[in-house]
């Protein structure tokens, strides 16, 4: 902090919690530069989006693909199976996403 | 994003002060002190007795010459450490009591409650007496000591160092079961891997060259009550006969300060009718007997009492009290202990931060034990039936130690809420509350104003300390968790 010097212990407990919760959270453009976030948005798979048809045949990758962005790279568990906890073999019986999608089942965590 | 912003600001609860031409902020919910820069103290008076908007509050500041980006990083860090507050902010509840399995951490064993002075200010025996003693047996056994060393090692679970202390009564007339407690509780707290601590309180009648030896081989931290010179000590310290004790104990208070060079030896001073002239008490016990440390409480009573402070003498004490915190600064700022404990106990627990539930630890890590092995809040409840927790045998009563603590919970206490002085404060003794009230969660209202200044002073030496000479705190900091 700038304008504030802690004196004590509890200062000082108060000014690492605020340290600690601004280095929590970066966003692209700040120090140290340049921040790589991890995840879908730095491979640009498509998301969970249409393509300008509004349909899923023209995206730029089979709409399949995103399952796996989000179930290996991006540990999502909101939307897929999570596979670092709790699901590790969810897609072990889906060698091609395309022909095999039939086979990933539904989980129940 | 913009509409985030539109909240008001007002000044958190903060105690502001100033020392050798810097500003601080004491903050009441966290008990930290803060040195402030001149720009964050000047947001702090414009919110001194007004709400100011975000938008117009970064104005104001870049009108007095910050730039955008500067004002709002201020106002950031004063609003992050709740120095200012949104003005719609609600208030956290006050947090619940201490766990119900908090460790022990001290006895206090009274392993007699009989005594050899008469001294007519007596909690204990006095006027304002709440002990029940009779039929009770008036020396400690043997076995009960043992049993609440016991006691103390299994409740104390997981610490690695315990206290006792040993009172009375007057201590010394059961100096051979003291002994005894000493080697057993050691042994026991090595067995256990846990450092045993040992303090006593006596009136020093009865000190003897072998009591002394053992004192200083054991490392045990003695504090002598005791009021002052011949004339002041004499008046209210007195044997049963009326006669005074100073010529009894002066020699041997000059023996134990020469002999027991283990632990610091503190005096403890009960301020009175009439005895009231601090500073000639201090140069006495501190410069004349050689003392380590010396403090002073004005005397605990019902109000009214022929020996009771009155206005004029609590005036008189505190301005005794600020010259020597002056003489406390100068000291410290050449590196050098001074040895008024009013003080230094209050810049202890001011480096810290702490920020009390309750006035003290009794009841939660500290427990009483009277001569029968009942057990009380602390030793100013010994004996007392209406106050019993429980004895060492049957263990605590944990629904009377829950309705103790949640009376005297700072929480609990109305007037205390408003107070920036609470966290050191919150709401003071327990005992001096049910004497001076009836109930031991009863804010103590005679002390407010006193102990607001008196904070107030010792935040302003402790800015002072901080901003010319901040290594002496450090090395306060480490000998206050050595003591």
């Amino acid at each position: 902090m700038k304008h504030l010097r802690p004196l004590n212990k509890k200062a000082q407990q108060i000014d690492e919690l605020i340290s600690s919760t601004e280095e929590d959270v970066v966003a692209l453009q700040q120090a140290p530069r340049p921040h790589v976030p991890m995840g879908c948005s730095l491979a640009f798979s498509p998301g969970w989006e249409v393509d300008a048809g509004g349909g899923t045949a023209g995206l730029c990758q089979p709409v399949e693909r995103d399952i796996y962005d989000c179930y290996v790279t991006c540990f999502w568990p909101v939307q897929v199976p999570d596979h670092v906890n709790y699901s590790p073999d969810w897609a072990s019986n889906c060698a091609v996403a395309t022909k095999d999608w039939r086979s990933l089942d539904i989980v129940f965590p | 994003m913009t509409s985030m912003m539109t909240h008001s600001y007002r000044r958190g609860e903060l105690h502001a002060f100033e020392a050798v031409g810097h500003d601080f902020m004491y903050l009441v919910s966290a008990g930290a002190v803060f040195a402030l820069d001149d720009a964050a103290s000047g947001v702090l008076s414009r919110l001194d007795d007004r709400e100011m908007s975000h938008p117009d509050l970064i104005q104001a500041l870049v009108e007095g010459g910050y730039s955008n980006i500067d004002a709002e990083e201020l106002v950031r860090e004063l609003r992050l450490v709740q120095g200012i507050v949104p003005s719609d902010v609600v208030k956290a509840p006050p947090p619940p009591g201490p766990p119900k399995d908090f460790p022990l951490q001290a006895l206090v064993l009274n392993i007699t409650n009989q005594c050899n002075l008469a001294c007519t200010y007596c909690y204990e025996f006095g006027a304002d007496k709440i002990a029940t003693p009779q039929g009770k047996p008036k020396y400690m056994t043997l076995d009960t000591a043992k049993a609440s060393v016991d006691f103390l090692l299994k409740e104390a679970a997981g610490r690695k160092g315990v206290h006792i202390t040993f009172f009375g009564g007057e201590t010394l007339m059961n100096f051979r079961l003291l002994q005894e407690v000493v080697g057993y509780a050691t042994a026991k707290g090595d067995a256990q891997g846990c450092k045993v601590g040992f303090s006593l309180t006596t009136n020093a009648t009865l000190l003897t060259d072998e009591i002394i030896a053992f004192l200083s081989e054991n490392a045990i931290g003695v504090t002598v009550s005791m009021d002052g010179p011949p004339d002041l000590q004499n008046k209210r310290r007195v044997y049963k006969s009326g006669k005074g004790s100073y010529e009894v104990i002066e020699p041997r208070l000059r023996k134990l300060i020469a002999g027991h060079k283990t632990r610091a030896i503190t005096a403890r001073v009960t301020l009175t009718d009439g005895v009231t002239d601090v500073i000639r008490i201090f140069r006495h016990l501190k410069e004349d007997l050689g003392f380590h440390e010396v403090g002073f409480a004005p005397v605990t009573d019902a109000g009214k009492r022929d020996y009771s402070l009155d206005e004029d003498g609590m005036v008189s004490v505190l301005d005794q009290f600020h010259e020597l915190a002056d003489e406390w600064l100068e000291y410290a700022l050449r590196g050098k202990m001074h040895g008024f404990s009013n003080v230094s106990e209050t810049i202890g627990e001011l480096i810290q931060g702490t920020n009390k539930s309750h006035p003290c630890g009794a009841g939660i890590g500290l427990l009483g034990v009277s001569p029968s092995g009942d057990l009380s809040p602390c030793h100013r409840f010994t004996d007392a039936d209406t106050h019993s927790l429980g004895t060492i045998a049957t263990g605590v009563d944990h629904n009377k130690r829950d309705d103790f603590l949640s009376k005297g919970h700072v929480g609990a206490k109305y007037e205390c809420q408003t107070c920036w002085a609470r966290p050191l404060c919150a709401g003071g003794c327990h005992h001096e509350a049910f004497v001076r009230y009836g109930d031991t969660g009863h804010a103590n209202l005679h002390y407010c104003d006193w102990i607001r200044t008196w904070t107030d002073t010792c935040l302003k030496i402790y800015g002072a300390v901080s901003a010319l000479n901040p290594a002496f705190l450090e090395r306060f900091a480490e000998r206050k968790a050595l003591s």
